[in-house]
């Protein structure tokens, strides 16, 4: 199966990535190289098989709801791009 | 000393033969002269080495400390240090400067370890050459137009080369073992869940895990020791116990059933890999054990599997970049999609990049039942290979990558040809069991590596099983010319 530009520009969109004009031919081609590959899935029937999610048989933990971090906003926040008093700016969202 | 084992050099650390500060200094020098050459690591820790050096010293001098105290290892930039550039070996985080230790690490410092610097990685431990990291390529020191493999490249160069006498690696779809081969050393993949994967940065949540790489099964058990357990902060930790590694390594191996998948001696195999890998069975016949023909008939599709439920679980863990807290963020982002949108663009690499849009494609709507859904159902049958497999044999073994280590740039323009040099490799990943890469030869001047792999949580088998090969062999103690 092929892709063409229209997809792998809307793929993009999807994941949030900019990819320059430039660059699309050469993603066209090998996702659709990629799609290929994992296209060979089709030549098994698995009608009846159960997905499989995890390796491991295992049931979620549960813990007492109880807070068990501190607030170390700070800290977090002395590698961010850009704070303000305590939040994360961002360019303005609403007018 | 930096020839020595960990084991060796524990001995003359409690012995008071050698000091920590002088074997750390050792490394560091070794790391100054040879690191221009291999680019193996990405940051050096000098300062704090020698302050953890002194006080594993400290430790000693009163008789104090465990098998690892004193000793100096290398930590895969992957795995989160505090107050420590961690990369991943990308741009994305080039900036970042992590807030908190991995359990991993954290496991190390309380073992009094010494952690040298942080080694250079494939980006987001996303390929098999080391040649996506920001950073460059590594360089394999048994060949430098080589590649070291991928993605713990800058790990494997490193304990190959005697810059570090180990360190820690991740595997995904092979990131130890096919590293670990191509620089003719030991590692260990444990089985999901058996190491911590808390602090360390995840690329594809259900097949990650951590594990050393060594010379030595002998030394892999000891740090391995020191990584297993249980982790409350890691929601997939197995909770059981850990047995004692080094306890299990000089075990007979007399009757050991030994499973050869003869998908994994077909077409594609190197015949010289070939030559080599049914020497290092005979080797095992000699010791003992039998060996029998098996079959996992699903292996030609664990490839195709992996290429889908990799990316999809990686498209969903690299949301989390996104210009916003943490790591890289666009110059003058026009609204908040811009900023999401160059921020990403700008900070990934083109092979991350790809596996998103692949990720984000598989798991879009209309697409899922046909790719998402379809691989975890060959998941299954590719797991269910191996449940057979071990009703019959106790270890599987086989070539860990079908050729010795391939030219820098050699498959870069084509990620296909990239993703298949892992195919001995990714059908473990995706059943969750554990398996090693040991030396087991050369191919001209490039190594080549047995696999060794068990089942799940038999960990102590697979290291025994190799120990007892590396008693009667010397393929793991050759040193790359250059770097005696």
């Amino acid at each position: 199966m092929s892709l063409q530009p229209s997809d792998v520009e809307k793929i993009a969109h999807l994941a949030r990535l900019a990819v320059s004009e430039q660059d699309t031919p050469a993603y066209v081609r090998n996702l659709s190289n990629i799609i290929d590959l994992v296209g060979q899935m089709n030549a098994v029937d698995t009608t009846h098989v159960t997905p499989m999610a995890h390796p491991l048989d295992m049931a979620a933990r549960l813990r007492p709801d109880a807070v068990t971090e501190i607030n170390q906003r700070e800290r977090f926040q002395a590698i961010a791009p850009e704070v303000d008093a305590g939040v994360y700016l961002v360019p303005k969202v609403i007018e | 000393m930096h020839t020595k084992t960990i084991a060796e050099l524990s001995h003359a650390l409690h012995k008071r033969e050698i000091s920590s500060v002088e074997l750390t200094r050792t490394f560091i020098e070794r790391i100054k002269r040879h690191n221009g050459a291999l680019n193996a690591y990405v940051t050096v820790t000098e300062e704090q080495a020698l302050a953890q050096a002194r006080a594993a010293d400290a430790r000693l001098k009163k008789g104090e400390g465990g098998p690892l105290t004193g000793i100096p290892l290398a930590q895969k930039d992957i795995f989160c240090t505090q107050g420590v550039k961690t990369t991943c070996g990308s741009k994305m985080l080039d900036n970042f400067i992590a807030p908190y230790d991995a359990t991993t690490v954290e496991r190390f410092n309380h073992a009094g370890a010494v952690m040298l610097g942080k080694t250079n990685m494939d980006e987001f431990a996303m390929g098999s050459s080391n040649e996506t990291s920001f950073y460059g390529p590594v360089k394999n020191p048994w060949d430098l137009s080589a590649v070291p493999g991928g993605s713990s490249g800058g790990s494997a160069a490193a304990v190959a080369a005697r810059l570090a006498p180990a360190a820690t690696s991740t595997d995904t779809g092979g990131s130890i073992r096919q590293p670990a081969a191509l620089c003719g050393i030991t590692g260990i993949k444990p089985t999901y869940g058996r190491v911590s994967r808390y602090g360390m940065i995840a690329f594809a949540s259900s097949l990650d895990q951590g594990g050393p790489m060594a010379r030595t099964a002998e030394d892999c058990a000891l740090l391995l020791q020191a990584m297993a357990g249980f982790d409350a902060r890691d929601s997939t930790s197995a909770d059981r116990p850990v047995p004692s590694y080094s306890a299990a390594l000089n075990d007979s191996i007399k009757g050991l059933k030994i499973g050869l998948p003869k998908e994994y001696f077909g077409a594609g195999l190197d015949k010289k890999m070939a030559q080599l890998i049914e020497a290092a069975i005979k080797e095992y016949e000699k010791l003992g054990a039998t060996v029998q023909e098996i079959s996992l008939p699903n292996t030609h599709l664990a490839v195709p599997v992996y290429y889908v439920i990799a990316p999809a679980e990686c498209s969903s863990n690299l949301s989390r970049f996104d210009g916003v807290r943490f790591g890289y963020r666009c110059k003058a982002p026009k609204d908040l999609e811009d900023l999401y949108k160059r921020s990403r663009g700008e900070g990934f690499g083109a092979e991350v990049k790809r596996r998103i849009m692949v990720g984000t494609y598989v798991l879009s709507a209309g697409y899922y039942d046909a790719y998402y859904l379809k691989a975890q159902k060959l998941r299954r049958l590719i797991s269910d290979d191996f449940k057979q497999a071990f009703s019959e044999v106790d270890v599987i073994m086989g070539p860990t990558a079908p050729t010795a280590a391939f030219n820098l740039g050699e498959k870069t323009d084509d990620p296909v040809t990239m993703y298949l040099s892992d195919i001995y490799t990714i059908a473990v990943n995706l059943a969750g069991l554990p398996a090693m890469s040991i030396p087991a030869g050369f191919i001209g001047q490039r190594p080549a590596g047995l696999q060794i792999i068990g089942n799940y949580f038999d960990e102590a088998r697979l290291l025994n099983v190799a120990h007892q090969y590396q008693k009667v062999t010397d393929w793991h103690s050759r040193v790359p010319v250059g770097f005696e």
